[in-house]
């Protein structure tokens, strides 16, 4: 099932960010739009106090969006497509006005490159995909409760994992592959619970 | 952040009301559409609506204490629980501009004829007033219901039309006999007064985050557009009255930057909750009410009830469709007026009750949407990922069906608020002790639910998996019962138009004054008496 740009919106729409209507829908991710989050320049990216939106380029954004994608390729299941645009615009969305999720975010990817590095040497969006698995599992974060302030595993869990998931399955084609297209969480309208199933 | 920051006391008041949940926000309104001065003091904070998309994320995101959702918890809403039942003060209510509608479900119906027996009004007396509270809270209903008691005018939004999962259950209850009906929703079927339809989020208890259901964060804006002021974080601490013990003469009220102010006024409407009133008289003590404000009658925190909760549920082998939306949009109210009634239908029927020696009281039933878990939460508090992930999900999902109810509990003098002075809030006063427990009677009640919400799902060839029955059971969250309305000022607190015995111009808007609970959902009668008791403050104004 293809995940679409629409999808990433309403998922956006079902969290904390202010998506402007219909507007939002049709524009592109703008110029500059990655800034003051994980993945992009200007603002603080929370490594450092650099920042101060003089859109001076972070250096570690785009690996850090290549480290979610590598987390989703594992999180999501494999029968959806569409997923980088759907992170990209997903994740840039959702931390662009939240510095302490930005922050959260950040530092939790980093906890799961250094595990990463401590056992296979290199960063995790760089292992194989068998790899990377077990770079989860070895930190049982499968196993581990989310908790924003807990210790590495309980934060991978909430800042990436659950981001993932949450993403996902509030999302109109996260609900479809389950068998309800307005999934909690997503305003889908008051029309689908009258709907019998499709058969 | 919006509101004001100047907390010092208004120089000139009319009217003062404390509380801004539904009961406080609708008399605040009223009387200031009359063209009183009205002050609203409330405890907690006034909430950002553009937070309530990252707060309902919070309720269904894994990982927060869900009393954060509104920030309830802590030194401020300390309390013990002394009966024989942990009662979970704290999940059942929200302190803030609007009160604990923030988190409710909106469910709203008027109560039986029957339920007023014993109270010193009737259905009639209150009729009016469950119209008028039924335009302000915007109710969606339609006029299918036989049970329900007579009314004079349609609801004011068309109902919201049965579920899928609803006409499996209908189809089952036909067979028996059981009756379905729709259910008035304090929930926006179509725009109206300023605010947009429902738009299916999902997640209306604890958050609406289009604003589609009715809160009273609402009436507080309106009441500040016919000139209310409304000071948030603004705990009143006790009431004082004057020299003759006749009225009351100030609230006096702590701020957040640790200074203690009064706000005088003509009158006084309390509207803190069926908890925080009662604590609130029993702080007021003095030498002329040793036992505790508008207490001569020893009535203030007994008589506590809330309604109880009694479900089954289970899976089908076919798809329900669970989970689109946050609310109920079939009931049945076949059982109560008549709990222990037998039904006939096409192929067998419910049998009456014989299960002696304790009766049953009024049992509400609710055909629940929102059976079993939601994929999300599901797939966020699992312990796998990927295609596994998606396998448990497809499985987990899809084939739920439950029904809900609740019963009446008749009152109790040993049910009761009272103060703790063992343990002290975030001002140094003693905290509110629950005394609560489910008599036989009301156990009966529950037994007797179950059993019909078992003969219907045994009706639909359901594999039941669950049943919450007496000793599972849980409160539903409705304060009720201890500032209790009466002709007697030896025995109730309050008289017919609200007023305190005790003293001349001390209103109580709020369920603390129902005599019986009946097993409706209380907030529309609530909403109801905090117009009747405006109306009497506006006329002693
Ligand atoms: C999970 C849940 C679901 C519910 N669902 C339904 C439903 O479907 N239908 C229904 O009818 N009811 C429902 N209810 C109950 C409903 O929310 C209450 O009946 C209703 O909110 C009561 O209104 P109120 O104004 O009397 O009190 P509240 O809404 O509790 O408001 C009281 C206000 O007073 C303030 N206050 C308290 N003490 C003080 C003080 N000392 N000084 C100043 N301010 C003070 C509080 O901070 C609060 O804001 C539900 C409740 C819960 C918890
Ligand atoms: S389903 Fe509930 S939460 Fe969603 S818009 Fe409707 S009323 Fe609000």
């Amino acid at each position: 099932m293809e995940l679409s740009r629409r999808d990433a919106l309403a998922a956006l729409a079902a969290s904390s960010v202010a998506v402007g209507g219909g507007a939002v829908l049709t524009t592109d991710v703008e110029e500059g739009a990655l800034d003051g989050t994980p993945f992009g320049g200007g603002a603080s990216s929370g490594d450092d106090e650099r920042a101060s939106g003089d859109g001076e380029a972070d250096p570690l954004a785009e690996d850090r969006l290549a480290t979610l994608l590598a987390v989703a390729d594992v999180v999501y299941p494999s029968g959806v497509s569409g997923v980088e645009e759907f992170v990209r615009t997903y994740a840039l969305g959702r931390t662009a006005d939240r510095p302490e999720h930005r922050e959260g975010m950040v530092d939790a990817l980093a906890a799961l490159d250094e595990h990463a590095r401590s056992w296979h040497d290199a960063a995790f969006r760089d292992l194989d995909a068998e790899t990377r698995e077990s770079v989860l599992d070895q930190m049982a974060v499968d196993a581990t409760n989310p908790d924003p302030e807990g210790a590495d595993p309980e934060r991978v869990r909430f800042y990436v994992v659950n981001e993932l998931l949450y993403a996902l399955y509030t999302s109109p084609t996260g609900g479809e592959l389950v068998g309800l297209e307005n999934p909690q969480g997503h305003p889908g309208g008051a029309d689908s619970y009258r709907r019998g199933p499709r058969e | 952040m919006s509101g004001e920051t100047n907390r010092v006391p208004s120089e000139r008041a009319d009217v003062c009301v404390i509380g801004a949940g539904p009961a406080g926000a609708l008399a605040a309104h009223r009387l200031a559409n009359r063209g009183h001065d009205v002050v609203v003091l409330e405890a907690g904070e006034r909430f950002d609506f553009e937070d309530r998309e990252r707060r309902m994320e919070r309720a269904i995101r894994p990982g927060h204490d869900p009393l954060s959702v509104w920030e309830m918890g802590g030194p401020r809403d300390a309390y013990s629980s002394a009966g024989e039942r942990f009662y979970p003060l704290n999940r059942a209510r929200v302190k803030g501009v609007g009160g604990t509608t923030l988190h409710w479900q909106g469910m709203v119906m008027r109560l039986h004829e029957s339920d007023f027996e014993s109270w010193p009004i009737d259905y009639d007396d209150l009729r009016p007033y469950y119209a008028e509270a039924e335009r302000a809270l915007g109710v969606a209903g339609a006029d299918d219901n036989p049970f329900a008691p007579p009314r004079e005018e349609p609801y004011p939004l068309p109902g919201f039309e049965p579920s899928h999962s609803d006409s499996i259950f209908a189809a089952a209850c036909e067979q028996l006999g059981v009756t379905t009906h729709s259910v008035p929703n304090a929930r926006n079927s179509e725009s109206y007064d300023g605010r947009g339809p429902c738009v299916g989020y999902g997640t209306c208890k604890p958050v609406c985050p289009s604003g589609a259901k009715y809160s009273a964060d609402h009436h507080v804006v309106k009441a500040e557009e016919e000139g209310a002021r409304v000071i948030d974080r603004v705990p009143v601490q006790r009431l004082a009255h004057d020299d003759a013990g006749e009225r009351v003469t100030a609230a006096v009220y702590a701020a957040p930057d640790g200074t203690t102010h009064r706000q005088e006024a003509r009158e006084f409407v309390l509207a803190a909750g069926g908890v925080e009133i009662p604590r609130l008289l029993l702080l007021s003590k003095s030498e002329e009410f040793p036992d505790g404000l508008a207490n001569a009658s020893g009535a203030v925190g007994r008589y506590f009830m809330d309604h109880l909760f009694a479900g089954a549920g289970g899976t089908l082998d076919r798809r329900t469709r669970q989970n689109h939306v946050g609310f109920i949009t079939s009931e049945s109210h076949q059982f109560y007026d008549d709990p222990a009634r037998a039904t006939e239908g096409t192929a067998g029927g419910i049998p009456a009750w014989d299960d002696a020696p304790a009766d049953p009281a009024a049992v509400k039933l609710e055909f629940l949407n929102y059976a079993g878990p939601s994929p999300v939460e599901m797939a966020l508090s699992g312990d796998e990922w990927g295609d596994d992930l998606l396998d448990t999900l497809r499985e987990g999902y899809g084939n739920s069906i439950a029904m809900g109810g609740l019963v009446e509990q008749r009152p109790r003098k040993e049910n009761r608020v009272e103060l703790d002075p063992s343990t002290t809030d975030d001002h140094g006063n003693p905290v509110p002790k629950v005394h609560w427990r489910v008599d036989d009677r009301t156990a009966a009640s529950i037994r007797r639910a179950n059993e019909i919400q078992r003969a219907v799902l045994d009706e639909l060839g359901a594999d039941v998996s669950w049943t919450v029955g007496p000793e599972a059971t849980g409160p539903a969250f409705h304060h009720m019962g201890t500032t209790r309305m009466g002709t007697d000022p030896a025995e109730s607190v309050v008289n017919a138009q609200l007023r305190a015995h005790d003293l001349r111009n001390l209103a109580v808007a709020s369920s603390s004054a129902f005599v019986t609970g009946g097993a409706m959902n209380p907030t529309l009668t609530i909403a109801a008496l905090a117009l009747k008791a405006s109306e009497h403050v506006d006329e002693r104004l």
